[in-house]
């Protein structure tokens, strides 16, 4: 946030021309003396599909929570859907009303039923009326197929409807970018499936996703662009079809053949 | 004289009865006013203790800490015997729910700063990832989780302070126990304290009995519905 040459480079947006909603620039960050993120360039357009994988350490949680302002960076600009992140709480406040995010723990509100998790910031944010936030909570939750959970807690559903629910709650908002942390991690095998499936749908509708995930068969579905990091830095990022065919990178290459090969 | 007409002595309590309800009824003021009163101010000094900045949460752990430390009937004495010295000047009641209403406090602030604390990270980082403000995240997010979970050691907490509303009868005020002390010295026969003592457990024995049930029913899912 505070990198000069970051600030230089792109004072003003520059979302408008292309149709890019996403623009991360020299994205530095350092968690006291351990450099987190090195010099991330990443550019994201509209509708696009980006799976991000790589050892675990390797940054890519933390890239996605810099996104949403969930961490804080150190240098270089985030630009999202327009509006600079910086440490003014408005501009983080308008970034996360459009971004929406999953995360590996489902963490869906315990107290509350999933009707009420999914209506709670769309009343308290967009100020709909109860019954407005109500009927689109419900829409949602059609989409991802548990309506009939809807007044059942959280703690009552399988991990898997869990999960559903939380990009329910998500959707609520009406986010333009869906930011997804390890989604399937936390699930049973029999589970993945369902989760994989609603996010599969929420692509062909032409939601832009990042998806920090493990499931190649997912990437490989529907990532536009698959990206792969490692010690903090983005070092391959290609189309599916060469990403996993022709990785350049060894690196790459060692890691591909440790999440296919079993 | 026999041990029924000494310490049982119907008669006599029926004599004093009214004294004893006048007594019993002051009592479940000053602890009723103690558990709101001071219940709502540790919730707030908790949060002052997580969430201000530096300086207030400093003064927070002082006040905390000082009011868990000191003696609650050493407190009141000083409330009551030592502030009309610089012209604040306190009737008994108000001197001992001040007095109580500071310790409770400070056991409530300690206790639903426990209840916070173990709530997930996860819970805060989903409510700010959804663009929850920090009021709204506090109010229908945080502390309503902290609540189940410190409900069990605040119940009991309420208990204890409500049991030592009996030392503000140092200071005069027409509580139970001075009550039946009164009539003890009226009647010259101790059977008011021990009408007193029936008093006491007849309202505290189902609060006991409650804590005891809350424990036992948020023990094992403190964040299920």
């Amino acid at each position: 946030m505070n990198d000069r040459s970051a600030q230089a480079r792109g004072r003003t947006a520059p979302a408008a021309q292309d149709d890019a909603v996403i623009r991360i620039s020299g994205l530095n960050k350092w968690y006291g003396a351990y450099h987190a993120l090195r010099d991330i360039d990443l550019t994201v357009r509209k509708g696009e599909r980006i799976v991000i994988c790589g050892p675990s350490g390797s940054g890519k949680s933390t890239l996605v929570r810099c996104i949403n302002a969930l961490e804080t960076h150190q240098g270089g600009t985030i630009d999202v859907v327009g509006t600079r992140l910086t440490d003014d709480l408005k501009d983080v406040g308008r970034i996360r009303t459009e971004v929406g995010m999953c995360f590996q723990q489902f963490n869906l509100f315990p107290h509350l039923t999933v009707l009420e998790n999914c209506t709670l910031a769309p009343r308290w944010t967009r100020r709909q009326s109860k019954r407005d936030a109500e009927a689109e909570a419900m829409h949602f939750l059609n989409k991802v197929r548990i309506p009939d959970q809807a007044n059942k807690y959280p703690g009552q559903l399988s991990g898997g409807q869990q999960q559903r629910v939380a990009i329910a709650r998500a959707l609520c908002m009406k986010p333009r970018i869906m930011l997804f942390d390890e989604p399937t991690s936390a699930l049973d095998p029999e589970m993945i499936k369902e989760v994989l499936d609603t996010m599969v749908e929420l692509a062909r509708d032409g939601m832009t996703m990042l998806c920090v995930t493990h499931e190649m068969g997912f990437a490989r579905k529907v990532a536009d662009r698959v990206i792969f990091m490692d010690a903090g830095a983005i070092v391959e990022e290609s189309d599916p079809e060469t990403f996993f065919s022709a990785a350049r990178n060894a690196r790459t290459r060692q890691f591909l053949s440790q999440v296919l090969g079993h | 004289m026999d041990f029924v007409s000494t310490f049982l002595n119907v008669e006599v309590i029926l004599r004093v009865y009214p004294m004893l309800l006048k007594g019993i009824g002051n009592t479940v003021a000053l602890a009723s006013a103690t558990i709101v009163g001071g219940g709502v101010a540790g919730v707030l000094i908790c949060l002052v203790r997580l969430y201000a900045p530096k300086v207030f949460r400093g003064l927070a752990i002082a006040y905390i800490d000082l009011f868990r430390a000191i003696p609650i009937l050493v407190l009141l004495v000083i409330i009551y015997y030592a502030l009309p010295f610089v012209g604040i000047r306190l009737n008994a009641f108000m001197a001992a729910t001040l007095a109580l209403g500071l310790v409770f406090s400070s056991f409530t602030a300690e206790v639903f700063r426990a209840g916070i604390q173990a709530i997930p990270r996860g819970q805060t980082e989903a409510a700010a990832a959804l663009g929850l403000s920090f009021p709204v995240t506090i109010w229908r997010i945080v502390l309503p989780q902290a609540f189940r979970i410190a409900i069990p050691p605040h119940t009991s907490n309420a208990v204890a302070i409500a049991k030592d509303t009996s030392l503000a009868s140092v200071v005069a005020m027409p509580d139970l126990l001075k009550q039946a002390t009164d009539a003890q010295a009226l009647t010259a026969n101790p059977s008011p304290l021990i009408a007193a003592a029936i008093m006491y457990l007849i309202v505290l024995l189902p609060a006991v009995r409650l804590v005891s049930y809350l424990e036992e029913r948020f023990r094992n899912d403190g964040k299920a519905a």
